[in-house]
């Protein structure tokens, strides 16, 4: 065919154009494939008694995942206290100073904070806790986390209080209000939903995070809500059941899979319902 | 008089610690300005702390490098810079090479970028020209921003027991040792996680292009597909791989999926079925079974090399995406 006719041409296009949709569509394959790997292995083994007990030694069958479960709300919420707080302050600083020196240098460290391997930062929090401590420990696997979090907390935060209007913080200022109150006051509920769904998003980030615990929260087969001691997390408890040679802790951790791929999800589905109604792109 | 109804309490005021009522003009007046100074003082204190959140930012990035720095600095005296050239990690014998974990990085996130590639400048074509709006574009992009969401151990679980299998048979099949693990299922699993991050910047980008530009193509009776090839992808082509560096720089750092599927062999992997080690995999391995200082220091000169690598890369790719921001 003479591929400079018309028709030539026309099919070309439209030979491309399928040709990009079916690679797009494969895409989304994977998805798929592991959500459904994910379900029908880990759906078997869930019930009440593996979400409430903890994992039995090797040999004896059942056994849940209580601890896994508790270690990581107590290190996420942990973490969260350590980074929402911060973050939205320095967001609020880089909104505010905007041509600033100073938060022009700190919005290029955000980014490359944002961009630190995972594991580079666990051995940082092995050096900044773990080792003056003199042991594993749950809160350094929170320090570790709320480093990760912290970059997408403050950009968050920023680019909320960048899609409100400007008129907004110009009336508040018109009325006198100190710079606190028009934070406080103003700025902070109105942006309310797009910050609350940038921890959420930041939540959703740490929450798989193996990488950054492997040396910090160690790990932990018994039940402890000790911060100062080795905590389990489903990502560790994933992590090493599944590499072990024994099919019962396989089971144990697809269940965790199935578990932690839900709550993930989960926040990922709410942060994208909030970002939906706020219309701004995290 | 126009204004009768002056209330009573004008004149009052109440303490704020007893809450007694003060009668006293004179007194209310000092307990106004108590007040007003003590907003003032507050106010001054905000605004003079609030740069200090951006201190405690830069504070923390280079304490990060710093003590990545220090603590890699007993490998770097003993081994010097021959480090990345030594092509034997044996721990037991005490001979610390660099070298088959900086080639395992490099092959695997090489390959799972181009592997990655196109399919990611189809979503982004996807999204960002052919189906910019509607039911079927919001799919897809929820389905690519969820395959973001997923865990990275979850991944390498998941390549573990489905993908390890199947690359196995192939490998039966072809007569080859049939491992499974290796440089190819850590390439394809690492190409997964990054098709998102390079997917979202690229629709941008493309979305970027001015309207104009495409309206005058097609009025000199371009098909789409030569909108796309000689207009669209040539105006966004410096955006687009910006975010192929930044997925580029996930990749190296990824640890989790990789060290799962990879087979974590201290060897120059020779061919794609070959088994491997990266630098993320080899730390997460051995860091808390390192027994000699030595040892112990070289995998955080490892790290320090990553933490270099992905600073510089996501930095330019930073710069890139600004100035197109920009222009």
């Amino acid at each position: 065919m003479n591929t400079n006719s018309i028709s030539g041409r026309l099919f070309k296009s439209s030979l491309a154009q399928w040709g990009i949709i079916s690679l797009a569509a494969i895409c989304v394959l994977p998805l798929f494939f592991i959500l459904y790997y994910i379900i029908a292995s880990g759906i078997k083994v869930i019930d009440w008694s593996f979400l409430t007990h903890l994992p039995k030694p090797v040999g004896e069958t059942g056994g849940g995942i209580a601890n896994a479960i508790t270690g990581t709300l107590i290190i996420v919420i942990v973490a969260s206290v350590m980074a929402v707080p911060f973050g939205v302050l320095s967001g609020f600083f880089l909104y505010e100073y905007k041509n600033n020196r100073l938060s022009r240098w700190a919005g290029v460290c955000v980014d490359a904070l944002h961009g630190i391997p995972s594991i580079v930062i666990g051995i940082v929090a092995y050096f900044w806790l773990v080792k003056p401590m003199g042991g594993f420990s749950g809160i350094s696997g929170s320090l570790a986390l709320a480093v990760m979090m912290l970059p997408v907390v403050i950009r968050s935060t920023e680019e909320t209080l960048n899609s409100l209007p400007p008129n907004l913080r110009e009336a508040a200022m018109g009325l006198g209000m100190p710079l606190h109150k028009i934070m406080s006051r103003v700025l902070l509920p109105c942006g309310f939903g797009g910050i609350i769904s940038g921890a959420l998003l930041a939540v959703a980030r740490v929450a798989g995070e193996t990488a950054p615990l492997l040396f910090t929260a160690f790990g932990n087969p018994f039940m402890n809500a000790d911060m100062s001691q080795p905590m389990q997390t489903l990502p560790l408890l994933i992590f090493n059941y599944a590499m072990s040679p024994y099919t019962s802790w396989q089971e144990l951790a697809w269940g965790a899979a199935f578990i932690l791929l839900s709550l993930v999800l989960l926040l990922n589905l709410i942060t994208k319902i909030i970002t939906h109604k706020w219309k701004i792109q995290l | 008089m126009a204004y009768p109804i002056t209330q009573p309490t004008n004149n009052l005021a109440r303490t704020p610690k007893t809450g007694l009522v003060v009668n006293n003009a004179a007194q209310k007046e000092k307990l106004q300005h108590k007040k007003a100074f003590r907003a003032i003082r507050f106010e001054k204190i905000f605004k003079g702390g609030l740069p200090f959140t951006g201190i405690l930012i830069l504070a923390l990035f280079t304490a990060i490098g710093l003590t990545l720095v220090i603590y890699a600095f007993p490998s770097v005296k003993a081994l010097g810079f021959s480090f990345f050239w030594g092509k034997v990690w044996n721990p037991v014998e005490h001979i610390f090479g660099g070298f088959p974990f900086l080639i395992g990085t490099l092959i695997t996130s090489f390959m799972a970028l181009i592997i990655a590639v196109p399919f990611a400048l189809s979503v982004a074509i996807f999204l960002g020209e052919y189906f910019p709006k509607g039911w079927l574009s919001g799919f897809l992009k929820g389905a690519i921003d969820l395959i973001a969401a997923v865990p990275s151990v979850i991944f390498g679980f998941w390549g573990f027991f489905v993908l390890v299998p199947v690359i196995r048979n192939i490998e039966f099949k072809l007569g080859l040792p049939a491992n499974g693990l290796g440089i190819l299922p850590a390439a394809l699993i690492l190409a997964m996680m990054i098709i998102p991050y390079a997917a979202s910047l690229a629709t941008t980008m493309i979305k970027m292009v001015p309207a104009d530009l495409k309206e005058g193509a097609y009025a000199l009776g371009a098909t789409r597909w030569e909108v796309l090839k000689n207009v669209i992808i040539p105006k966004s082509r410096s955006g687009i791989l910006s975010g192929f560096l930044l997925a580029l720089g996930r990749a190296i750092g990824e640890t989790m999926a990789v060290t799962m599927v990879i087979g974590n062999a201290n060897i120059i992997p020779t061919s794609i079925f070959s088994t491997g080690n990266t630098m993320a995999s080899v730390i997460a391995n051995e860091f808390s079974e390192a027994d000699s200082p030595v040892y112990f220091s070289a995998l955080i000169e490892l790290g320090l090399f990553l933490f270099v690598v992905t600073l510089v890369i996501n930095m330019i790719g930073k710069t890139i995406i600004n100035r197109t921001k920009i222009s």
